[in-house]
């Protein structure tokens, strides 16, 4: 689960990372009292997506920019005029972009040296690591194709924590001394300390930066969450913003549906992520294109093959949908039921073409014989797919 | 031969008593498997029956493995409590713990994992399928069957199975047995980040074993376990290899179902780690339905017979 900046850094304070002074607006409404708890000078807006690249991102009526520079909170409350309720196109948006519904006013600070400051897992050493680099406000993937020996990394023992010489290991990387490494270690021991209780999946500062005065301070905040751990974390939750998830992705969420939409034509209902996964990989070997990600998981029952078809059929660039099933334990049948049903309550009007295998595979095939529907069977994953990506083209 | 279990092995279930662990115990109890005790705190003193079988359920792995032999756990516990489920069978001493659960917060896989570093127990899993080994009744019943696996779709033979995936599993052994070609042991990993057994640990059991012939290793997006794997095969392994990788379509950055199976850098993707499968010589399944032909075509071209 991702959250925004602004929620971010609140979290950062709590546990005593500091930020730039910043206040967060919903409605222009609210613009001047949040400006109003900052002090008056250079002030940056800041449109509060779920997505890189704000700065060098686009709005769709032409405006430039989702981040900007102002010299006074007047000209920072125009700006955030243009920002808010506008939508903003970057690389990680997709053409459609995202509503901007928060903006986030903050102090503009005095940079002297950015850097790089991350902790997530390394799957490697099953521990968390923490990345430093003297290369920050750039795109991290970049220094470390280019320059790895730029980049430090630190494993965690989870045990011990961060312990002292780690922390002047990276200190010494990121080459800070007096003033500035004191700063900077106080701020790390924190920010890994916020990673681990808050059951962070990624806490990423990019820039990380000093100031001219001695200062140590996140400039920007990217956080992540373990879904799996949500449930020992109400105050995270209730950060969730479901305007920047996918409506159907929380409609299938809803029925225990894992779905994710994706830009092609053919929509899968599939059960196991390894063989959802892999059914997009076919259609797209044979020629085609997947519409989505479905996993209806291995208890699936009728009424859940009814919500996935309906989902699935939620996305107007559909044009013809592959159930493949193997059906392990799950009761082919009930599947072949599930499809039956869902096709008659819907109406369906595309081509259709059913794998199903496994347990109890006669029944479940003489199912959808019987039930007089225009659908098509294939026997082995690869003849289905053929036959759907004959069928759409 | 089979690697890690027999059909002898002796198993206990954590959380018997659960409606998941309950159905998973009767259908490897149908299987043949040797489910001798249940664990659910609380319930101990309570017997598990179910056609004709009687197992006694106790309130810790130490009592039902000390009662009954056990070796072995299938853990079915709801995820909160599915960590503290693993380190009571590493302080059993168990020779292995499979987790079935899905769902377990990756912080508590990471301390569960520093915890049983040199200990005597194994872990498979989490989120995974289980293991079988096939028995040599009908649909290979009459083995040791430990997860949510199909029992029937397996037959018993000479090639070894490794995954993190349970449903691509079960389509690679069903088309293994529907050309004939049986299985000395499936193993599903899990589909975690941190997970107890990777690819290569399984990888070098298969090679050690010699009743095992060929191999088939099915992976996904995500970290670089396979690649690790895949080296290692290069230089060590003589056996006929094939390979999958899913997810060659999966936009970056976005979770697969798999927590594990997420694209993070460019080293972690499908092309990448098929591109490493073909300069180690793992012949590679071009699609899902070419995972047995690939077994098939590497072995032949390593003179080796699978049946």
């Amino acid at each position: 689960m991702n959250i925004h900046e602004y929620q971010a850094k609140a979290l950062f304070e709590k546990f005593g990372v500091p930020v730039p002074q910043g206040a967060a607006a919903k409605t222009m409404e609210e613009f001047d009292s949040a400006l109003a708890l900052l002090p008056e000078g250079a002030t940056m807006v800041k449109s509060q997506i779920h997505a890189g690249g704000r700065g060098k991102g686009t709005f769709t009526d032409g405006y430039k920019g989702g981040v900007k520079f102002c010299q006074t909170k007047a000209d920072a409350k125009e700006i955030a005029g243009k920002m808010l309720g506008n939508t903003l196109v970057t690389v990680q948006t997709g053409p459609a972009g995202r509503k901007v519904q928060t903006v986030y006013f903050t102090v503009a600070s005095d940079i002297k040296k950015e850097y790089y400051l991350a902790v997530l897992l390394d799957r490697a050493s099953s521990r968390p690591v923490i990345v430093a680099s003297t290369e920050g406000g750039v795109e991290i993937e970049k220094v470390a194709h280019d320059t790895p020996e730029k980049i430090t990394k630190v494993v965690i023992d989870p045990a011990i924590g961060i312990a002292d010489f780690q922390l002047r290991q990276l200190i010494s990387a990121l080459q800070l001394s007096g003033n500035e490494a004191k700063n900077a270690a106080k701020l790390i021991k924190n920010l890994y300390t916020m990673y681990w209780e808050t059951d962070a999946a990624m806490v990423e500062v990019n820039p990380l930066i000093t100031t001219p005065t001695g200062d140590v301070l996140a400039l920007d905040a990217k956080v992540s969450f373990d879904s799996n751990a949500l449930y020992r974390h109400p105050e995270v939750v209730a950060l969730r913003d479901l305007n920047e998830e996918d409506p159907k992705e929380i409609e299938a969420s809803k029925f225990d549906l894992a779905y994710i939409a994706l830009d092609g034509n053919i929509a899968c209902l599939v059960n196991g992520a390894g063989l959802a996964m892999s059914t997009m990989d076919i259609i797209k070997h044979y020629g085609g294109n997947p519409a989505n990600f479905l996993d209806v998981g291995g208890g699936a029952s009728k009424e859940k093959v009814v919500a996935a078809f309906k989902i699935i059929l939620g996305d107007a660039n559909v044009k013809g949908i592959f159930v493949n099933i193997f059906g392990g334990i799950m009761d082919c049948n009930v599947i072949a039921e599930g499809v039956v049903e869902a096709v008659k309550e819907v109406g369906l009007k595309l081509p259709l073409v059913v794998r199903l295998e496994g347990n109890n595979v006669a029944a479940g095939k003489a199912t959808l014989r019987q039930s007089g529907l225009a659908l098509v069977s294939g026997d082995t994953m690869a003849d289905a797919a053929q036959k759907i990506v004959k069928l759409v083209a | 031969m089979s690697i890690l279990i027999t059909p002898k092995t002796k198993i206990l279930v954590q959380g018997i008593t659960g409606a998941f662990g309950a159905k998973h115990a009767q259908l490897s109890l149908d299987y043949g498997t040797q489910v001798v005790a249940g664990v659910t705190p609380g319930k101990g003193g309570q017997v598990f029956e179910y056609a004709g079988h009687k197992v006694p359920i106790f309130n810790s792995v130490h009592e039902a493995a000390a009662a009954t032999g056990a070796t072995v756990s299938a853990i079915f516990v709801p995820p909160p409590f599915a960590a503290d489920a693993i380190l009571e069978c590493v302080d059993a001493n168990l020779d292995l713990a499979v987790c079935i659960t899905e769902g377990i917060p990756i912080k508590d896989m990471i301390r569960v994992k520093r915890a049983i570093a040199g200990k005597k127990t194994r872990l498979v899993g989490p989120n995974c399928p289980g293991l079988v080994t096939p028995g040599d009744g009908e649909n290979s019943k009459g083995g040791c069957r430990i997860g949510i696996a199909p029992g029937y779709i397996h037959k018993q033979g000479h090639v070894g199975v490794v995954s993190r995936s349970g449903t691509l599993t079960y389509e690679a052994v069903f088309q293994l047995t529907s050309k004939n070609i049986g299985q000395t042991t499936c193993v599903g990993i899990g589909g975690d980040p941190v997970n107890g057994t990777s690819h290569l640990d399984v990888i070098k059991l298969f090679n050690e074993d010699p009743d095992t012939h060929g191999i088939i290793m099915i992976g996904e997006i995500g970290g670089s376990a396979e690649v690790e794997a895949a080296r290692w095969i290069k230089a060590n392994c003589k056996k006929p290899v094939a390979g999958f990788i899913a997810g060659a379509t999966a936009p970056a950055g976005r979770r697969m179902g798999h927590a594990g199976a997420i694209v993070g850098g460019a080293e972690d993707t499908a092309a990448a780690k098929i591109a490493v499968f073909q300069e180690c010589g793992i012949e590679v399944a071009v699609t899902p339905s070419d995972m047995a032909d690939a077994l098939l075509r590497a072995a032949a071209a390593k003179g080796v017979k699978l049946s």
